[in-house]
């Protein structure tokens, strides 16, 4: 049952992985994002790091207070390139264009 | 028999014979710290457990590392994961053909899987200077052996067709370089290690460390106090303030770099492509994704970590210069972390003066984790009786000492 229950959809991260995941060692949830790669997707944990964090909690008998959320990482929502390439604050090398 | 119970069936046999070795249960940060340990190692990344595996590789097992934080929580899980052999020096490119061939063979000898892939580095060159400086280089390294070739810039849109050759003059290009997955690397270093008998210790700062008369170190931390006849400094960065608590001073300094992460994308980057101009890197990850950065100077003495727009606009404007068509693809995330400057831009091991029994892993400018396989190798042969590599002459404390030659070799090819 735990391998059908999706816990992130980014990257296809079920229960039955977190559970692995944690038999191996991983309780932290900095090691657990970098072992399952949960949380690494296009929604970078807004969807599933409070579904990630309560199961770690019950896995590894802790308080949900216990476990602080990952480091967010900028930028809010993924961003195209070229629209930040627009940006005034780029550092100009000395070959760029004034 | 349905699809899915023939999956879950499929999945329970991988996992049983996957031979995966579990990491000892210290891990979770509550395990009691041994009084006494041959060997104490600070830091648990990619230099330090490396050291560690090396070390219990040779049969010392009696070796205990200190993580402050989690595994790769630093610079180990924060680089771009880049492994080449284009230097400027002979004794790094032939560490780094040693490195390369340890990389090769990582995922048989440890068991795990880091997804190395050797696609080559190809570095751009804008200006007659940067070309002539990549053909010294390259002469180098053909001496060695490493089959690094100067390509006109056609030739180098062969390899990489979304090139804009706007500018571009020339390009060198070594085709065995390649790149790696960074986090699982650490693992199959610690996993191994502690199957073994080391015993890794996260969530455990040094908080104070101290020589003892009688020979050895003290190190306290949260969880307890441990004698060990000899350290190693493997703290990245953070070197110098281990080594500062017993009086060492250690001439490195930390450079904040940042790093970002796009959508992943069907492979289509073979190399790892760099410009010297502004220090541009970026490659195509196991998992599609283009991972890359750039250099801003003038980024001061710092530790901090956050992340900056600026990094962000400039990477972008230098990339869509080089390659356009990747303008249309968005970034997801960004983070950074810490270099380890020298001042020579090489590497800082080996025993430190006065302190016969606490060595050195620092100073490696950002590119600790392509030459953590063979410093961990020579480490663990040294110090379990075998004879020391030059490295550990050639780039100790001691040349930074007053009187000592003023004209010690510079690394010129520390890009990204």
């Amino acid at each position: 049952m735990a391998r059908k229950i999706v816990l992130c959809r980014c990257e296809d991260v079920t229960l039955a992985d977190l559970e692995h995941c944690v038999s191996r060692g991983y309780r932290d949830i900095e090691e657990v994002k970098r072992y399952t790669g949960f949380g690494t997707g296009p929604c970078q944990g807004k969807e599933c790091l409070a579904p990630m964090a309560t199961q770690l909690a019950r896995l590894t008998g802790k308080t949900p207070a216990q476990i602080p959320p990952f480091t967010s990482r900028p930028p809010l929502a993924p961003t195209p390139i070229k629209l930040l390439a627009n940006a005034p604050e780029a550092h100009r090398f000395e070959d760029d264009p004034t | 028999m349905t699809p899915g119970a023939s999956d879950d069936e499929d999945d329970e046999a991988r996992a049983d014979l996957s031979g995966e070795i579990r990491l000892p249960a210290t891990l979770d940060s509550s395990g009691e710290l041994p009084a006494r340990a041959e060997i104490a190692i600070v830091g648990g990344g990619v230099m330090g457990l490396s050291i560690a595996y090396h070390l219990a590789h040779n049969d010392l097992t009696d070796v205990v590392v200190l993580e402050r934080g989690y595994l790769a929580e630093g610079a180990s899980g924060r680089n771009g994961g880049g492994v080449r052999q284009q230097w400027s020096t002979e004794l790094t490119i032939r560490l780094m053909q040693d490195s390369v061939e340890l990389c090769r063979r990582f995922a048989v000898d440890l068991g795990v899987n880091v997804w190395f892939r050797q696609g080559g580095y190809l570095f751009l060159a804008r200006s007659a200077k940067e070309v002539a400086r990549l053909e010294k280089n390259i002469a180098l390294q053909n001496r060695c052996g490493v089959p690094t070739k100067m390509l006109e810039p056609r030739a180098a849109q062969e390899i990489v067709p979304e090139l804009d050759l706007t500018g571009i003059v020339g390009a060198s290009y070594n085709s065995t370089d390649g790149i790696l997955f960074p986090w699982p690397f650490l693992w199959g270093y610690a996993r191994q290690a502690a199957a073994y008998g080391v015993r890794i210790f996260t969530q455990t700062p040094v908080t104070a460390l101290a020589r003892e008369p009688g020979g050895g170190y003290t190190l306290d931390t949260p969880r307890g106090r441990i004698h060990a006849r000899r350290v190693i400094d493997a703290c990245g960065a953070w070197s110098p303030k281990l080594a500062e608590m017993i009086g060492v001073t250690i001439p490195t300094w930390p450079i904040r770099h940042e790093i970002c992460s796009s959508e992943p994308l069907k492979p289509f980057l073979r190399p790892m492509v760099s410009e010297l101009a502004s220090g541009l890197y970026c490659s195509q990850s196991m998992r599609g994704e283009i991972v890359g950065g750039v250099t801003i100077p003038g980024h001061g003495s710092t530790y901090a970590m956050g992340s900056t727009l600026g990094f962000l606009a400039t990477y972008a404007r230098r990339l869509v210069k080089l390659m356009p068509v990747l303008g249309d693809i968005k970034i997801l995330r960004q983070w950074a972390g810490p270099y380890d400057q020298s001042a020579d831009g090489n590497p800082i091991v080996g025993a430190v003066p006065d302190h016969p029994d606490f060595f050195l892993a620092c100073g490696f400018v950002g590119h600790g984790f392509m030459m953590a396989p063979i410093v961990g190798k020579l480490y663990g042969e040294w110090l379990t009786g075998g004879a020391p590599h030059e490295i550990f002459e050639r780039y100790n404390l001691a040349r930074f000492a007053s009187g000592a030659s003023a004209a010690h070799e510079q690394e010129d090819f520390n890009i990204g």
